[in-house]
């Protein structure tokens, strides 16, 4: 342990080191504490050096698992995750999970390691171009063939990732570069200060224009997306709302920036947004959109959307102004910063009229809780997310993969904090809650993790189940279990003739896999059995699998038909009058 | 329409790739690309011109910013510049078709730049339609034309003009002095075509 200590002191004075021991201390100087990785001969060198340096190393089962893994650190801790694999098919494997966090502009450095420069393009064992194959899905990326070039460039990637609008970003070592030596400066290796986009420009003009834009407003919403939580304009956000008393929807991605309870939220927008939110944004004379990109998830028809309203748009990325939606003022800049500086021109408004037409369009659904509807016999995925909230409190971290059971609990677990929900929302990644679940426990160790996953996503990454158990750590799972790949189950019922092709799924009893690793485990089949299911999983000390049994042919309500109008929204069928859902999501 | 940007990105390998990548992944064409060292040491000077609808310009310009090793974008779509375009075509000649290929290059303000008994190189520089023109009369006589070497568009703003990112970097200042101040940017003087 000696040497662990002193490894620091290599931060202080520059000492020369080999490559593979500059990665780590440039990690230990970055505050990297956390990597998940596999090992493989051409980053063996770095792995060799590990032991002197005070970090600690996950191995994962699969890298596309370790670059979900420090995605789901990322986004739960708000750090740079670390990803580490080595060349050929170790490197291609991360790929999936980098263009997850590209797509959803999360802060990750992967390094992989690669043959010797030497016999660099010669098609050598394990050789693949992988600064080349991850230019479209990283940031950026770099190609290290020096030993004295790895503390820069791993410093760099570092600055890259965290800067800006954040993302992915790949530093390839190779072998030589780590087995070289060089001597390790970390101060000098430090890089420039972060260029800012040269396109960013908030005019006093500009803020002068979405203040009288405000001002003269009669049905504003502000469309909150992930920026808020990625700039930390949670507050910002907040007080513009209250001040101006305008309501606020949120992005996928955005659930957490702005609270559940609070009486300006109005929920989830988009493609599975109740239908009083889409209204609402169909409705308005303003939106002042915040760190968002008018995804097509989120605006459906872009020829039909918000047509009355006059667009503000807050982003920092200057390539997504006008790209899906034309806006009238643009102020690019971080959200946070612009928010802090048009918020002294704001003054109060009177938004009842407003505020009191939409509660209209909710009718009694809002108000009408699902807990409060009788038990019919039948377990719906909604009653689990519902006691779900209810029994953490809001107050878990829930990391959902991808497909009805995600859109479900987006509808009904409530979050109250950023980071408390963790969910692939572009790129929309099959098999990425189990290890981003493993990665977030390791950001946000003090905070119950509950993965929520379909039985046909957890089956992509299930070999992690063995990374908990070696890492001995609590994670709590949900599989929300209904026979089918269900989302796409949902499209072939609604708009493929229910031909139901290859959506049928096989799966294992998870409760005796999960055995076989040693973690306990129960199916649960009633809507009586969930909360006290939930309750043990959450108090049995170490991890735990619930494995839901759902109504197989539910669907996620209310639905926009991709490439339709918000407006244009599929309901709940009236004739399963007696189900118990039918009054709450889909009307 | 036609976008013509001019840009300065680190003189690093890889760095092609990236801005070419850009618009391969919007399906967008390069008509033409030139890349080479500029006025700044560690930077090359790309001109760069694309088809792309008039609002992409905006994007575009964007998204190369994006790109870690792009120091500075200008798209110069409606500012006034000067274009160039160099070509070199070899063209086969006989003793007695030669005098009248010279004629041509006279008439044309080309160059010859290099002569054998059954060929002869012609260099030519201007705007694109003239070098059209030139080829378009070499192809009146069909095999004439044996190969055409084309640059692309080079293209620099007309009068004083540093942009705020290169200004910020500094170098612009020494630009200013040596070019007699900033009070160029009026009365741009007509080019000599």
């Amino acid at each position: 342990m000696a040497t662990k200590e002193g490894s620091n002191a290599h931060l202080n004075t520059p000492t020369r080191l080999t490559g593979a021991e500059i990665m780590w201390a440039t990690l230990t100087g970055e505050g990297v504490d956390t990597v998940f990785g596999y090992p493989g001969g051409a980053i063996l060198p770095a792995y060799d050096a590990l032991r002197k340096f005070p970090i600690r190393h996950v191995l994962v089962r699969h890298e596309q698992s370790a670059a979900h893994m420090a995605d789901g650190y990322a986004r739960a801790s708000g750090k740079v995750g670390v990803a580490i694999a080595t060349s050929g098919p170790g490197a291609t494997n991360l790929i999936t999970g980098i263009a997850t966090a590209m797509l959803d502009s999360i802060p990750m450095v992967c390094i992989t390691g690669n043959v010797s420069s030497k016999i660099l393009g010669t098609d050598a064992f394990q050789e693949v171009d992988i600064t080349g194959i991850t230019l479209p899905v990283t940031k950026h990326n770099f190609l290290v063939t020096k030993s004295e070039d790895v503390a820069q460039a791993l410093r760099h990637a570092f600055q890259i990732a965290r800067s800006g609008r954040p993302g992915p970003v790949l530093v390839d070592i190779t072998k030589d570069a780590q087995q070289g030596t060089a001597i390790f400066d970390f101060e000098a290796a430090k890089p420039k200060p972060y260029r800012p986009h040269p396109m960013l420009s908030v005019k006093d003009t500009a803020l002068g224009e979405a203040a009288e834009l405000i001002r003269n407003a009669k049905k504003p919403v502000i469309l909150a997306g992930h920026g808020v939580i990625e700039s930390g304009a949670m507050e910002q956000v907040r007080t513009l709302a209250e001040r101006a008393q305008i309501p606020v929807a949120l992005t996928l991605l955005g659930l957490g920036g702005f609270p559940a309870s609070h009486p300006l939220n109005l929920g989830m927008m988009g493609m599975h947004g109740e239908a009083w939110v889409n209204h609402a944004i169909q409705e308005a004379d303003l939106l002042i959109a915040c760190g968002m990109r008018f995804d097509d998830r989120v605006t459906g028809k872009l020829t039909d959307y918000a047509l009355k309203a006059k667009k503000i748009h807050i982003e920092i990325d200057p390539s997504e102004i006008n790209k899906n939606v034309k806006v009238d003022v643009a102020l690019i800049g971080d959200l946070r910063q612009v928010l802090e500086d048009l918020l002294p021109r704001v003054g109060g408004r009177d938004g009842a009229a407003w505020l009191k037409t939409i509660d209209a369009s909710k009718g009694a659904v809002a108000v009408r809780d699902i807990k409060n509807l009788p038990d019919s016999g039948h377990l719906y995925a909604a009653h689990v997310m519902h006691d779900l909230w209810r029994i953490t409190g809001g107050n878990a971290i829930v990391v959902t993969d991808v497909g009805q059971h995600q859109m479900w609990e987006a509808q009904y677990y409530h979050h109250e904090h950023p980071r408390t929900l963790v969910t692939s929302g572009g790129l929309g990644t099959m098999g990425f809650a189990l290890p981003a679940a493993i990665g977030a426990k390791f950001g946000s160790p003090g905070k119950d993790v509950w993965v929520v996953a379909g039985d046909g996503g957890f089956q992509m990454t299930a070999a992690e189940l063995a990374t908990i158990v070696q890492e001995k750590i609590k994670i709590n799972i949900a599989i929300i279990n209904n026979g089918y790949l269900g989302m796409v189950r949902q499209w072939q019922e609604f708009f493929y003739e229910k031909n139901y092709q290859s959506t049928p799924l096989v799966s294992p009893d998870f409760v005796k896999l999960a055995d076989a690793h040693g973690i306990p485990g129960c199916a649960v089949r009633t809507r009586a059995e969930v909360a006290e299911a939930v309750e043990q999983a959450r108090t049995t000390n170490g991890p735990f699998l619930l494995n839901f049994m759902v109504e197989k042919e539910d669907s996620v309500y209310p639905m926009i038909p991709a490439g339709s109008a918000l407006h244009e929204m599929l309901r709940r069928p009236g004739h399963r009058a007696k189900d118990p859902l039918e009054e709450t999501a889909g009307e | 329409m036609l976008h013509t940007f001019v840009a300065y990105v680190e003189d690093l390998p890889g760095v092609l790739t990236r801005v070419a990548s850009l618009f391969r992944r919007l399906n967008i064409n390069i008509n033409s690309l030139t890349v080479g060292r500029s006025e700044r040491p560690g930077l090359s000077r790309l001109t760069l011109v694309c088809e792309a609808s008039a609002e992409a310009g905006h994007r575009i310009q964007a998204s190369l910013f994006k790109l870690e090793n792009v120091v500075d974008v200008d798209d110069i779509a409606h500012a006034p510049a000067v274009t160039r375009e160099l070509a070199l075509i070899k063209v086969a000649v006989t003793p007695q078709s030669r005098s009248q290929i010279f004629d041509l290059v006279e008439v044309f303000r080309a160059r010859i730049v290099d002569l054998t008994s059954e060929s002869l190189m012609i260099e030519m520089t201007g705007v694109e339609s003239k070098i059209e023109g030139l080829i378009e009369v070499l192809r009146e006589d069909e095999g004439r034309i044996l190969e055409i070497c084309r640059s692309g568009k080079m293209t620099m703003r007309r009068g004083h003009h540093v942009s705020s990112v290169l200004r910020a970097m500094g170098a612009g200042e020494e630009a200013e002095a040596s070019n007699g101040g900033a009070a160029r940017e009026e009365g741009l003087p007509s080019t000599i075509e």
